[in-house]
């Protein structure tokens, strides 16, 4: 069991160490450096040799990617060329803002999913299955930028009844975000939450088809207790690391959301750092925003070899 | 000898297999709705620079912001350009960058993961090492970068996309290698003494070929989805090019007294979305896959 | 009447093809089961009767429907009442043992809960007086320390002791009728012999009804009172257990029973024609019109009824039942095998041993195998030109592991296998040259995972001729049209698909496939365990009749002894991977002289009501080959002393010329045998 727990968070930090290495070296082979690109015209005498020192520039790509790296394991991630000042010091308050976006989407998503899937499964073909399979697959498939759209025209300007544009500081506190967040999560949380109800629905069915539930049924098993007890806990265990996927995948919703909501998270920050051209902003992002990818994986990876009593057998008898 | 009637069943010509499973695909409401959205759509972005009404890059300050009218079926836009004109063109590039974009990604996903899933040991960990750490780099980072690097031109766009969703290909095809693989036929072949080649050509490739298709018309829909946001977020195609996701992005702005020039792309993108969803569920449900187990990356 | 404990009447359940027309899988049943009786009910696959079976405790899988009829239990349809009410009945009144118990215990709970359930649900008990009850339950299934069974899951037990879990979990509710479910089928010999022991204890004990459902008229044979013969969704026969196996007024029974290899016959036995036809094929007429050797014109057309025949308290459906009423008994006829094996030494196996253990970095390094204890240890086999030899064991015994090895598939860690006395086959697939890899061919147990689903029957045919002859054209064609013609398949099915056609048909395109090769030797694994029995005799019959006449060698790997005994001039007995005993067949069969053959041979059910199996061992499953001894010490009960657990056993020839490895002394272990 320790042994398998370690092996996973160690194949993390391997794929952590090829993404900075896919980062660090597709930004060295792209046209132009760091400097020449943030700099454009200007790219030339005083001001270059100075951003060239800034950065580190006139080193060999292989030191330089080793003194990165170093510096990154301990929260250093150089210096923002746009924002002026240490890329550290303009993350913190974003990455706050966008995990309380992603987690209110996550936790209002995930309950809402469980439910849609167990219900469209329990009554398959039924009317509340075709009812909400339908609506499902139209979430599914609108990208958040016309459904926040769509909610902004609806609800914010037409109906009056939120905010349709955050417009507040970025270190703003939690209760007065609050309003403000909630078109945004909904945007977030639509296309996650009807992606799982679909593999909810279709992993409940398979279970349900099994033998072991036939003979639960043959039993004499009542119907609801058949469903919490044998149906239910075999459904989900598979589900949870398609669940984790679909999470990670929202990220990428994520930057969408918060720039039609105009939202100072994480997202906006990749938006403007690419625009600005700041290329070690953008390398620190996409290191931050993979760890977040992996973590989430190993949690899920971690949670079904708790769950499953097959693995934790199979550990045992080794 | 007796010949049941229910196995009187000859081989068919590709064409044939085809048009089968279209029909069967047409015969579910679902699929018919989406099947009738996608011809339409793809009708519709070869025919509308003859039906298009007027010229999409016509500025005109005079007719600002108009509101639907029997000239102007969908309005105008706030550069005075006629909303209409420019929604049935806005689909052209979408659906051509991605077509092509999909067919590369199903051609090096699908090769990679048969190759790895055949080869097993060493190489496949490697390569499923390097894909699972592009699979956790966001796609929308890494397509902006690449975008903002090196421009928004046709040329780019096409490889890149097909390389970002191309990767999950890679998973499904070596997953489906696996299942494969393990069978009889192929333990036959191998001692046989086939080559490799020849055991992907006839052994696997007629095997995995269903699952790789319909991972294909799946990642359609999807680099659909990520093109028009690239393009929402001024990344895609350049203005005055019409593309929906640059239009949702120029109107929304003022949507609160002009929304006609955001519903009018948003509903051509929708469609067309849900058009080639409901397609690529239709089709994997004619080929006897289910689609739904499978997480979006 | 009151004795009747379940009713079933008029009975008809199936689903909507694809074109919506009615198919039927149960046409119009009527059967009584009387209280305290074991009926069984055999079948083939498809011939409904599992259906039957479920719908006796009111349950129609998905996808099917009850289209007219009623099964009566405690004067209630089953099918027709509230599953408030079913759930009342069943486990508590009517309870089911279920064929594969490994995927019948939910996996997420222990063994302890789920039995517990059925007696939260089907008794007042406490819970103290629960958890005795689930110990003396695990104690009758003769479950070894049922506390820390109790504690397990169910992927933590093997087949048998699952198998056991279900019959504990049945009980647990005490009810009046048992329905089982094919609940042997898929288990080993030994395990399956003491399962049944154990069924057969439980019905006298306990005086419940039971519903015995299996393909397999061996195990029918020693557990009911009455059998119900199913064919293509009809009851075509049914009556006393004993009237029913040794003299079958169906023609249908009768030559099924004429098919089933017997251990006490050497010998290819009688094959039936054709497959039982597909649910909705047949419309009128007879189903087993065009297998008959009665059928007349009249078959053909008008359906017989079912008919009940006072005298005999027999029912069957047949116009001619009278022509088999005068055979008084079946006299099996069985083709002597024409010994055709010439002293020629084709194949050698000397010293071979097998590991399937991981390669440590540094056996990597240099390449080799370091496995003390590996799944195959010390074969010597000689095999002879023209002979069959077969390796019998049940699983884990490492026979298809030789297979594998012989073929190239898998490395061997020692030994040689040498070819036709002179040529090294290397052991690796990569280094054999293509002449050696097209002299040894493989047949596998599932013609439905050897056979590509997407290549037509030409194309599957094709291949080796493409492969190892570089045949083009017509020459191509006209050389499968004969392949096909050998294993009696017309040239109408080369452009057939293998969904398209019968498992036994499969079947024969895959041995069309082997002889295509042009082998000297063919590797048979289970190659007739996938089959129905009725369609078992004809490929067998088939790879004799062209192993006559090619003269190929026949390496034959099967766990059904009585197959073995049919087909094989020479039997090899494995255990754990390691030889126990090599002989003919004639004489292993006859004098079964090793401990565990003679455990083998005693488990094996026959059909037939007088001949009861022998339980010597315990069916005790060990995952891995002891360190040192004898392999077959942990389950012995012959044990001579320590002499067992610490040296190899020897060799000893008996003067009928088989070999036997074991410590007890020839003469002691023959003495044995005529007592």
């Amino acid at each position: 069991m320790l042994f398998l727990i370690i092996k996973r968070i160690l194949l993390g930090f391997i794929t952590l160490f090829i993404v900075s290495l896919i980062t660090f070296v597709g930004t060295e082979i792209l046209p132009g450096d760091a400097c020449t690109t943030y700099l454009e015209r200007q790219a030339f005498g005083e001001q270059l040799e100075a951003c060239y020192r800034r950065l580190g520039l006139n080193v060999p790509a292989y030191e330089r990617y080793v003194s990165w790296a170093v510096n990154a394991i301990q929260g250093d991630f150089g210096y923002s060329l746009s924002g002026e000042m240490p890329i550290k010091e303009v993350l913190g308050p974003r990455i706050k803002n966008s995990l309380v976006l992603a987690s209110a989407a996550i936790f209002i998503g995930i309950p809402i999913a469980l439910i849609l899937g167990i219900v469209t499964a329990l009554w398959r073909d039924k009317l509340p299955d075709v009812a909400i399979s339908t609506v499902t697959i139209f979430a599914m498939t609108i990208p958040e930028f016309i459904s926040a759209t769509l909610l902004i025209l609806i609800i914010a300007i037409w109906l009056e009844w939120l905010p349709g544009v955050v417009i507040v500081p970025t270190d703003v506190s939690f209760l007065k975000l609050l309003p403000n967040i909630i078109l945004p999560v909904i945007a977030i949380a639509m296309i996650m939450t009807a992606h799982m109800a679909r593999m909810v629905r279709s992993s409940v069915i398979q279970v349900m088809a099994s033998e072991y539930v036939q003979m639960a049924i043959l039993k004499g098993v009542p119907y609801w207790k058949m469903v919490f007890k044998h149906v239910l806990p075999n459904a989900l265990l598979p589900a949870i690391n398609v669940v984790a996927l679909t999470i990670a995948w929202l990220l990428g919703g994520v930057v969408v959301t918060e720039v039609v909501f105009n939202y100072p998270g994480l997202g906006r920050l990749v938006i403007e750092s690419i625009s600005n051209r700041d290329l070690p902003t953008v390398q620190a992002l996409a290191i931050i925003l993979a760890s977040i990818y992996v973590s989430i994986n190993l949690l899920a990876d971690l949670m079904t070899l708790m769950l499953n009593p097959r693995l934790k057998t199979l550990q045992i008898r080794k | 000898m007796k010949v049941d009637n229910i196995y009187k069943e000859e081989k068919k010509s590709v064409f044939k297999k085809v048009s089968e499973v279209i029909i069967t695909m047409a015969s579910r409401p679902s699929g018919f709705i989406g099947l009738s959205i996608l011809v339409f759509h793809i009708i519709l972005a070869f025919i509308s620079p003859y039906i298009a009404p007027y010229d999409f890059k016509a500025v005109n300050p005079t007719l600002m912001l108009q509101a639907p009218s029997a000239e102007y079926w969908f309005g105008t836009d706030d550069l005075g350009r006629d909303v209409f004109t420019r929604t049935i063109l806005g689909g052209r590039t979408a659906l051509t960058i991605t077509f092509f974009g999909s067919l590369i990604a199903l051609l090096w996903g699908g090769l990679l993961g048969i190759f790895c899933g055949l080869v097993g040991g060493k190489i496949d960990d490697i390569v499923m090492r390097i894909v699972d750490a592009f699979l956790s780099i966001p796609w929308i980072l890494a397509m902006l970068l690449i975008v903002s690097l090196l421009g928004t031109s046709t040329e780019v766009l096409i490889p890149a996309l097909g390389f970002f969703y191309g990767k999950g290909i890679v998973r499904v095809a070596r997953a489906a290698t696996h299942d494969v693989i393990a069978k009889d036929f192929i333990v036959s072949a191998r001692a046989r003494g086939h080559s490799n080649l020849s055991i992907i050509w006839n052994e696997i490739i007629p095997n995995v070929r269903d699952a790789i298709f319909v991972e294909g018309a799946m990642r359609w829909s999807w680099m659909l989805l990520g093109f028009s946001s690239l393009s929402f977020l001024g990344f895609g195609v350049s203005p005055p090019t019409p593309d929906w996701g640059l239009m949702i992005s120029n109107a929304r702005g003022l949507m609160s007294f002009a929304y006609w020039a955001v519903i009018a792309p948003i509903v051509g993108l929708s469609s067309l979305i849900i058009g080639i969803n409901l397609t690529a569920d239709a089709f994997a449900k004619a080929l006897g896959i289910d689609r739904s187990t499978k997480a979006p990356v | 009447m009151s004795d009747i404990i379940q009713k079933v009447k008029n009975l008809s359940i199936g689903f909507k093809s694809k074109k919506g027309e009615e198919i039927l899988i149960l046409k119009n049943i009527s059967t009584n089961i009387k209280k305290g009786e074991t009926v069984g009910i055999v079948g083939e696959s498809g011939s409904g009767k599992s259906t039957l079976a479920l719908a006796m405790m009111g349950y129609v899988k998905h996808g099917l429907y009850t289209i007219g009829g009623e099964c009566e239990f405690n004067s209630s349809n089953l099918l027709n009442i509230k599953s408030k009410d079913l759930e009342k009945i069943r486990g508590r009144k009517i309870a089911m043992i279920p064929q594969n118990a490994g995927q019948a215990l939910t996996p997420n709970l222990k063994i302890g809960y789920q039995i517990d359930e059925a007696l939260q649900l089907h008794s007042d008990l406490n819970y103290k007086e629960r958890e005795k009850k689930i110990s003396e339950l695990l104690n009758k299934v003769r479950l070894p320390s049922p506390e820390t069974i109790a504690l397990r899951y169910p992927h933590e037990l093997s087949g048998g002791q699952q198998q056991r879990v279900a019959v504990a979990m049945a009980l647990a509710g005490t009810p009046d009728l048992l329905l089982l479910d094919e609940p042997t089928t898929g288990l080993d010999v030994t395990t399956q012999a003491h399962v049944l022991e154990l069924l057969n204890f439980i019905a006298k004990d306990t005086g419940t009804s039971m519903v015995y459902v299996s393909h397999d008229l061996g195990a029918i044979a020693q557990v009911s009172d009455r059998i119900i013969v199913m064919y293509a969704g009809e009851i075509v026969l049914e009556g006393p257990s004993r009237d029913i196996l040794k003299r079958p007024i169906h023609p249908y029974t009768h030559g099924l029973l004429k098919s089933i290899p017997k251990l006490s016959l050497a010998g290819l036995p009688e094959s039936m024609p054709g497959s039982q036809p597909q649910p909705g094929t047949i419309q009128d007429g007879c189903s087993f019109f065009d297998r008959c050797n009665f059928s007349e014109e009249k078959c053909k057309n008008n359906s017989p009824q079912l008919e009940y025949l006072k005298e005999l308290n027999t029912s069957v459906r047949c116009f001619h039942y009278k022509k088999l009423l005068k055979e008084i008994q079946i006299n099996q006829s069985v083709s002597k095998i024409k010994k055709n094996s010439k002293d020629k030494e084709i194949l050698n196996l000397s010293e071979v041993s097998i590991s399937y253990a991981k390669q440590k970095l540094l056996d990597q390094i240099f390449n080799r195998i370091s496995d003390d204890n590996p799944t195959v240890k010390d074969i010597n086999i000689n095999i002879k030109k023209g002979e069959t030899i077969a390796l019998v064991g049940e699983s884990g015994s490492g026979k298809s592991t030789i297979l594998k090895s012989i073929a190239g598939l898998l490395r061997t860690k020692d030994g040689l296998i040498r070819f036709d006395e002179s040529r090294n086959l290397s052991s690796d697939l990569k280094e054999r040259d293509p002449n050696d890899l097209r002299i040894i061919q493989l047949i596998f147990q599932n013609p439905d995972e050897s056979l590509n689903p997407n290549h037509t029957v030409e194309e599957i045919v094709a291949q080796p001729l493409k492969l190892y002859f570089g045949l083009k054209g017509e020459e191509l064609k006209k050389n499968i049209i004969d392949l096909l013609q050998k294993v009696r398949l017309g040239e109408f099915y080369m452009s057939r698909y293998p969904r398209q056609l019968s498992g036994g048909e499969k079947q024969r395109v895959a041995v069309a496939r082997a002889f295509a090769a042009k082998p000297d030797i063919i590797l048979c694994d289970e190659v007739t365990s996938a089959l129905d029995v009725s369609v078992q005799a004809a490929v067998l019959n088939l790879l004799q009749q062209l192993k006559e006449d090619f003269g190929t060698t026949y390496i034959f790997v099967s766990h059904d002894l009585a197959v073995v005994r049919a087909i094989s001039d020479r039997v090899a007995v494995l255990y754990q991977g390691r030889l126990c005993e090599v002989g003919p067949s004639n004489d292993v069969y006859k004098f079964p002289s090793h401990p565990y053959t003679e455990v083998l041979l005693g488990a094996v059910l026959e059909p037939d009501p007088d001949i009861k199996p022998k339980l010597v061992a315990e069916d005790i499953v060990e995952e891995k080959p002891p360190e040192k001894g004898c392999s077959f010490q942990g389950r012995c009960s012959r044990i001579v002393g320590d002499i067992c657990k610490t040296e190899i056993p020897p060799w000893q020839l008996t003067n009928t010329g088989n070999a036997i490895r074991c410590h007890i002394p020839i003469e002691v272990l023959q003495k044995e045998q005529f007592k």
